[in-house]
Formats: structure tokens, C-alpha cells, sequence
């Protein structure tokens, strides 16, 4: 309902300012800059009882699993009681810093890796080098890539909970209808795939989508192609790599392997209904469409440029700056986080692959559809930790993304325009987050 | 929701106004008299409440705004610099990173004012004259009429975004069975998706038109039709000459309260169309929300505030020029005397 406000029939005066409000709200108790002082974590918590509540974005298939691992954490810890508060993605990295701004935030928190640097440099969060170093946590049991993205700084914001990627997930009954009986790993395999499906009735069978995963897949194939999307001076995604990968994409539309126009989210519909035959969407997907009895597989992406590469996040634990220190509830937050970490073998069940290679190794993937997928772990790649960096890429390469593949623009145009703009707001931000 | 019940109570009372509003004074001269040997205050306290919130939630973010318009501030940040007008010349200047996408979606917001506002003063008016009618079934239809009005703009969008998905949806399905078009890609290209934002919000939204519109047509006196017959007035002389002044008054109400609706259009475009293609279908209440609320430039965004406003203004002044001019109230109370 909260759009309606938006759209209500106000008188004039009301009009524009509802904006305003909101910014005065927003802005009511931005003088606080109380940072929590940690004492060193011991392991355990022997206080009196505590009520922490834990704020996440779990909204999909993941939700069930952590709601599950938190009554079981509840279980195991009379003098903690977890609350958790689960909210979209979005409007978490929206509400987050107003909550915490406002002395309201929560006690202990999930967030992605692109996101810490965001909200370290915004005073959001607080380090926690000295909960990694308690729990044993070192680069040795993580990719390197997951680990060093969550330090800013010089200090450790984030604890890496699993890693999730971009997959291709293919219709079976179609593949086995067109005689492919592999899953294809390349340019070539994955083109004979779709003629072969083509001929065999599904006129569309690869339907390529203008928003959400679009620009994931391009940032996957940028690197595939041996592009980085960001660097040193600004925004670098309008590279030949990011323009090939791009070309790409609308080929897909060009050549009739999907339709033109596809509206957000209906490529996944479409896969999910039968009437196309392979989508790339995350990882997270996968207990949705197994409970959707649809006959699926899930294959790492091919590799259409030249290297293995796949997008990838990971979801992180996090400590907000409180305005007043409570350390019973930090420390009890901190046994919350360790046991989490713990267990993560348990939330290989929600999809996702458990960041730590202990936990991997001792078999928490086995039979699980995703095994296939954390194979390639090598190859997935993270955006780097610049903060405001998830802002500018909604504001440029998704747009840009949306409108190469709508074919409104060439790709390279398309590019090009946004990612003079994505230098311009790395500069802004460089310069209000101060470097 | 507390707008909505505002929203509604308003309209209400403004519409019975005109016809009312003559022997409602006169009955309150006495009243009036008397109150005059009460003291200076009491006026004052009947209006404290209302002008605390008034205060509290219109002024003070109205002046707050401005101030915070003329600072680089992001409310996460310890130091809010304050830039002056730089703000301003941002969104005026043609290279900066502000000023193409703000432009980009006022341009979508006059273009769906534009298109929206015409319809929802003519298709409602429509439905009020067939409503005003006695015919059987007439509540259960008007109930009909009014019932999309009570859906959120969360449950409409995404009812529509589905049907009028260009390749799963059904409205191109059943456009496909009757031999027309159907590849349309309503919520993907434009101007197609300006046809879905406005059609939906048309179809959303008449139904509160129509009431306002009903309210004012009983208040029409029978007589004047009458005597319009009498001189041999068709349906047509008696709309023209009878109806539409009688209704001039809410018309105006009306044309004020849908253009600015329409001007803070948000949620349509926002969940239908995800302000695509690209950035076009991304209106200014869209593009100030993300600049403020995702991205956190809250000085640019309540800059962009205040240039709408402005218009918003500008234009609603305009619009009260154009009915004070043409309102024959004068005659109007001759020929009801």
C-alpha cells in the first residue's frame, strides 16, 4: 500500500514535499555517530537473556531453510532468542542505513558481499576482524575473491556465509526431445543446442531477458571475454569485451532463439510453464523449480568467450553500528554469526553453496543439484568492494543492458553513454565517501 | 492510507457546495454573530490540531526541504556539505549526470498527464450521466465501476504487468484468437506502454472521477431540465446548456485533483514497466524517490522536488485561471432565484 501514498490525490502543498518528508524523517537523528567498541570475542555467551533481531532479505527459496537453522539456533541457546526480520533485498539496502541512522537497527544482519564496502564507508556496519580471527577464519578456507571483498579499509566488515552464482538451467524433456544428451560447455555446443532444439519444435528455446538476470549475464560474459567491468579510473564495461558480450546477447533476439521484448521476470515464467527450453537465472532458483515438479537440470554457464567465468555474490554476515553499545547483545550477535558459520552445511539445502572449502569438502554439497555448479568456484567472479558501486550499476550498465538487448540502441552506443556516466558517479561517490 | 480517507471525505464535501452553499451561509450569519463575543483564542484552538500536522508535516518539511536541497546530503554521511545552488544547476546544466535522467522522466510525466488527463475527465463523466440514469442493476454496476479504485496500485500493477505480458500474457492471447496484433509489447516498448500505464490507471481510477461526477449531477436541480424542456431543449441543448455549467464547479475540483494524481504518478510505472524501456517510462515521483530513497542524494532529489513543484504550481494555477474565468456564478444564482 505504501505506493499509494505516492499516487494519492493530495491538495498542491502535499504534492512534491511528500518527498521532502520523507528526507526530513531520514534525516531527524543523522547526528549520531556512536561506534560500537568491541571487546575481544570470547566464543561464548553466559549474559543474561537477550532478544536480537536479525534482519535479512532470505525472501525466495532460501527463506524456509534460515527460518528453520534460526528456530534450531533458538533451540540450542536459552539466554538468546533470535527474531528475524525478513524484507526484499531492496528495500533491505534501502531501510538499512535509515534503521541504523536512526538508532533503530537491527542487532546482527545478512547482506551481500557488493554491498559491505557501501556500507562500511557509510558507517553502517562496524568491523569484525576480531570475530574472524576467534572463529579461526582465514583466506586458507575461502576463495580469495570472497574473502579479501570483505575488507575495507584495512578491516574486516563481512563473514561469508555461501557464494552463489549465475546457472544455466535447461529443460530435460526438451533436450531429450532434441537428442542433445549433454549439457553444452561452449559457444559451439550451446549454439548447436539451440538449432537442434529449434528443429525439434521449441521456436524459442533461449529466452534472453532485458532486465533482471540481463546484466548479470553480461557481466559474466565480459569476463568470459577477458574484460573487467570496473577499474582504477572509472567504468570500464564499455571495453570490446563488454561490447562483444553485449552483441551477444541481442544476437540471441536477432537470430529468433528468443523473442524480442521479454518483460522482467517472464523469461523465468516462460522456463518454469515449458515454453522455453533454457534460461540462465541464479542458483537461489533452484528450490523453486524443484518444487515446481518441472523436469529441469542445472549446468554451470557455458563458456562462450574464451575463460571460464561466471557473476557471482555471497551472502555475508554483518554487525550495525549501534547508537548505544549493548555488548551483551553484540556478544550474543557474535555466537549467532559462529554458529551460523558452523552450520553452513545445513544452508546448502536452500541452494546456495557454503563458502567455506572445510565445509564443502566434508561433503554438505553431495547430491544436492548445485554440486555441479560449486565445481566451478575458480571462475566465479565478484564485483570488487567500491562503495556505491550496486547504486551506479542499477543507474547505468542495467539500463544500458536492457536497452542493447531491446535493440533500442547499438551496443556499444548503449555502453558507451553509460559508462561515461557510471565514471562520473564513481567520482562523485569517491569523492563524498571521501577516497 | 490515511490520504485515502482524506481523499475521499474531500471531494464529498466540495460537491455539495454549490447548490448548498447559499442557505448553509445564511443559517450561519446568526451562528457567526453570536460567536463574536468569544475570546481571541477560540478560533485559534478549534484549529490547534489541524494546524499541528499542518505544521509539523507540510511546513516544516516544506522549509527542511529546501535546506536540505541546497546541501550535497546523504543522511549516512557524517558531513553534509553545503553546495549552494549547485543542486539546482546540476538538473539545468545539459552534461551532468542528473540533469538527462530528470528531464527524461518530467517528459514522462507530461507526456502520461497529457495522455491520462483527458480520459479520466471524459470516460468518468460518461459513466456518471449512463449511472445517473434508473435502471435495474444500476447500484451493483456503479459498485462495479468503483471497484478497481479499491485495489492498491500493488495488486493492479501486477495483475497487469502478467495479462499484458507480450509473451505470457493473456490480454495478447485473446487479441491473438480475434485475429488482431498480438505481439504487442505492452510493458516493453513504448509507446505501447504508454497505452498499458494509461489504460490501466484509466480503468483503476474512473471510478473515483465518476463518483464526484454522480454527487454533482443530483445536485443539479430537476427543475432546470424541466424548463429546459419546456423550451424545447433535446437531450443534447439540456447536457450542453444545463449539465456542464451546473457541473462547472466540481469540473474544475476535478481537472485539479487528476492532474496532479496523474503528476505523481509512481507505482504504475515503477511495477509495471520497471520505468522501461530504458528510462522512458520513469516518471519524476520515480526518479526523485530513487535518487533520494535508493541512492541517497538527498539533495539532488529534493531539488528535483522543488523544480516539480513548481510546475506543479504553475500549472494548477493555470487551471484556476481558466474555470474562475469562465464560472458564471452570477448568473448561476439568478436562475435559481
Amino acid at each position: 500500500m505504501k505506493q499509494k501514498d505516492f499516487l494519492g490525490r493530495r491538495a498542491i502543498t502535499a504534492t512534491a514535499l511528500g518527498a521532502a518528508f520523507m528526507l526530513v524523517l531520514a534525516g531527524c537523528s543523522a547526528g549520531e555517530t556512536g561506534q560500537t567498541v568491541s571487546a575481544p570475542f570470547t566464543g561464548e555467551y553466559t549474559g543474561p537473556e537477550v532478544e536480537l533481531s536479525y534482519w535479512n532479505g532470505f525472501t525466495g527459496g532460501d527463506g524456509p531453510f534460515m527460518e528453520t537453522m534460526v528456530s534450531e539456533f533458538n533451540a540450542e541457546h536459552d539466554n538468546i532468542k533470535v527474531v528475524s526480520n525478513t524484507m526484499q533485498w531492496v528495500d533491505f539496502y534501502q531501510r538499512l542505513p535509515a534503521a541504523v541512522t536512526a538508532g533503530e537497527g537491527p542487532d546482527v544482519g545478512v547482506m551481500h558481499l557488493d554491498q559491505l564496502a557501501t556500507n562500511a564507508a557509510r558507517n553502517v556496519i562496524v568491523p569484525i576482524d576480531d570475530l574472524a580471527e576467534e572463529l579461526g577464519l582465514t583466506s586458507d578456507d575461502f576463495t580469495e575473491e570472497v574473502w579479501d571483498a570483505g575488507v575495507y579499509k584495512d578491516a574486516r566488515y563481512g563473514i561469508p556465509l555461501d557464494v552463489h552464482s549465475l546457472a544455466m538451467y535447461y529443460n530435460t524433456e526438451h533436450f531429450a526431445a532434441a537428442g542433445i544428451t549433454e549439457a553444452p560447455t561452449d559457444a559451439a555446443s550451446f549454439q548447436d543446442a539451440l538449432d537442434k532444439l529449434q528443429a525439434a519444435g521449441f521456436e524459442t528455446p533461449f529466452w534472453m531477458p532485458t532486465r533482471w538476470p540481463s546484466h548479470l549475464m553480461n557481466l559474466s560474459l565480459l569476463w568470459q571475454n577477458g574484460g573487467e567491468p570496473y577499474g582504477d579510473d572509472g567504468a570500464t564495461f564499455d571495453s570490446a569485451a563488454g561490447v562483444e558480450a553485449l552483441e551477444w546477447q541481442r544476437s540471441m533476439v536477432d537470430d529468433g532463439y528468443s523473442p524480442s521484448d521479454v518483460a522482467i521476470d517472464s523469461q523465468y515464467v516462460a522456463f518454469k510453464n515449458g515454453e522455453t527450453s533454457i534460461t540462465w537465472d541464479g542458483i537461489w532458483q533452484i528450490n523453486d523449480l524443484a518444487q515446481s515438479g518441472l523436469p529441469y537440470a542445472v549446468a554451470p554457464i557455458p563458456t562462450i568467450g574464451e575463460t571460464d567465468a561466471v557473476w557471482a555474490n555471497s551472502h555475508n554476515f554483518f554487525l550495525p553500528r549501534q547508537s548505544t553499545a549493548d555488548q551483551n547483545k553484540v556478544d550474543a550477535s557474535k555466537v549467532f554469526i559462529a554458529w551460523m558459520s558452523e552450520q553452513s552445511a545445513e544452508w546448502a539445502g536452500s541452494g546456495m553453496i557454503p563458502a567455506r572449502q572445510s565445509v564443502r569438502d566434508a561433503g554438505a554439497l553431495e547430491g544436492l543439484p548445485q554440486e555441479v555448479i560449486a565445481g566451478t568456484i575458480d571462475s566465479m567472479r565478484f564485483l570488487p568492494p567500491i562503495p556505491g558501486i550496486g547504486g551506479v550499476q542499477a543507474e547505468t550498465l542495467e539500463i544500458a543492458v536492457a536497452d542493447g538487448v531491446q535493440g533500442a540502441t547499438t551496443p556499444s552506443e548503449a555502453l558507451k553513454k553509460a559508462a561515461d556516466s557510471a565514471t562520473q558517479l564513481m567520482d562523485d561517490n569517491k569523492a563524498s565517501f571521501g577516497g | 492510507m490515511s490520504t485515502k480517507v482524506g481523499e475521499r471525505a474531500l471531494p464529498a464535501g466540495r460537491a455539495r457546495r454549490p447548490s448548498a452553499s447559499q442557505p448553509e451561509s445564511q443559517k450561519n450569519r446568526g451562528v457567526r454573530a453570536g460567536n463574536r463575543q468569544q475570546g481571541i483564542a477560540t478560533p485559534w484552538l478549534f484549529l490547534a490540531p489541524y494546524l499541528l500536522l499542518f505544521g509539523s508535516f507540510v511546513v516544516l518539511p516544506a522549509v527542511l526541504g529546501v535546506w536540505i536541497s541546497l546541501h550535497s546530503w546523504d543522511y549516512t554521511l557524517p558531513n553534509k556539505p553545503f553546495v549552494g545552488l549547485d543542486n539546482y544547476a546540476a538538473l539545468f546544466s545539459p552534461g551532468s549526470t542528473v540533469s538527462g535522467p530528470f528531464w527524461g522522466s518530467m517528459r514522462a510525466t507530461a507526456i502520461f498527464t497529457v495522455l491520462s488527463v483527458p480520459l479520466l475527465l471524459i470516460v468518468p463523466l460518461a459513466v456518471a450521466l449512463l449511472m445517473s440514469k434508473k435502471f435495474p442493476g444500476r447500484d451493483f454496476l456503479r459498485a462495479i465501476y468503483f471497484a478497481p479504485y479499491v485495489l492498491g496500485v500493488a495488486v493492479i500493477s501486477v495483475l497487469w504487468r502478467y495479462l499484458l505480458d507480450n509473451n505470457i500474457g493473456l490480454v495478447n492471447h485473446y487479441l491473438g484468437l480475434l485475429g488482431l496484433p498480438d505481439d504487442t509489447a505492452w510493458t516493453t516498448t513504448t509507446p505501447a506502454a504508454w497505452v498499458a500505464l494509461v489504460g490501466v490507471t484509466v480503468w483503476w481510477t474512473l471510478g473515483f472521477n465518476a463518483v464526484i461526477y454522480l454527487a454533482g449531477l443530483q445536485d443539479i436541480p430537476v427543475e432546470l431540465y424541466e424548463a429546459a424542456r419546456v423550451d424545447g431543449a433535446g437531450p443534447w441543448m439540456q447536457f450542453l446548456h444545463v449539465t456542464i455549467p451546473g457541473l462547472r464547479p466540481i469540473l474544475s475540483f476535478i481537472t485539479i485533483i487528476t492532474l496532479l494524481a496523474s503528476a505523481n504518478m509512481f507505482g504504475q510505472s515503477y511495477l509495471m514497466t520497471q520505468g522501461g524501456p530504458g528510462r522512458e517510462t520513469r516518471t519524476a515521483i520515480y526518479q526523485i524517490a530513487d535518487t533520494g530513497l535508493r541512492n541517497f542524494q538527498m539533495g539532488s532529489a529534493a531539488a528535483m522536488s522543488y523544480v516539480l513543484t513548481v510546475f506543479l504550481m504553475a500549472i494548477s494555477a493555470f487551471v484556476f485561471y481558466i474555470f474562475r474565468e469562465k464560472q458564471p456564478r452570477k448568473l448561476e444564482k439568478e436562475v435559481r432565484s
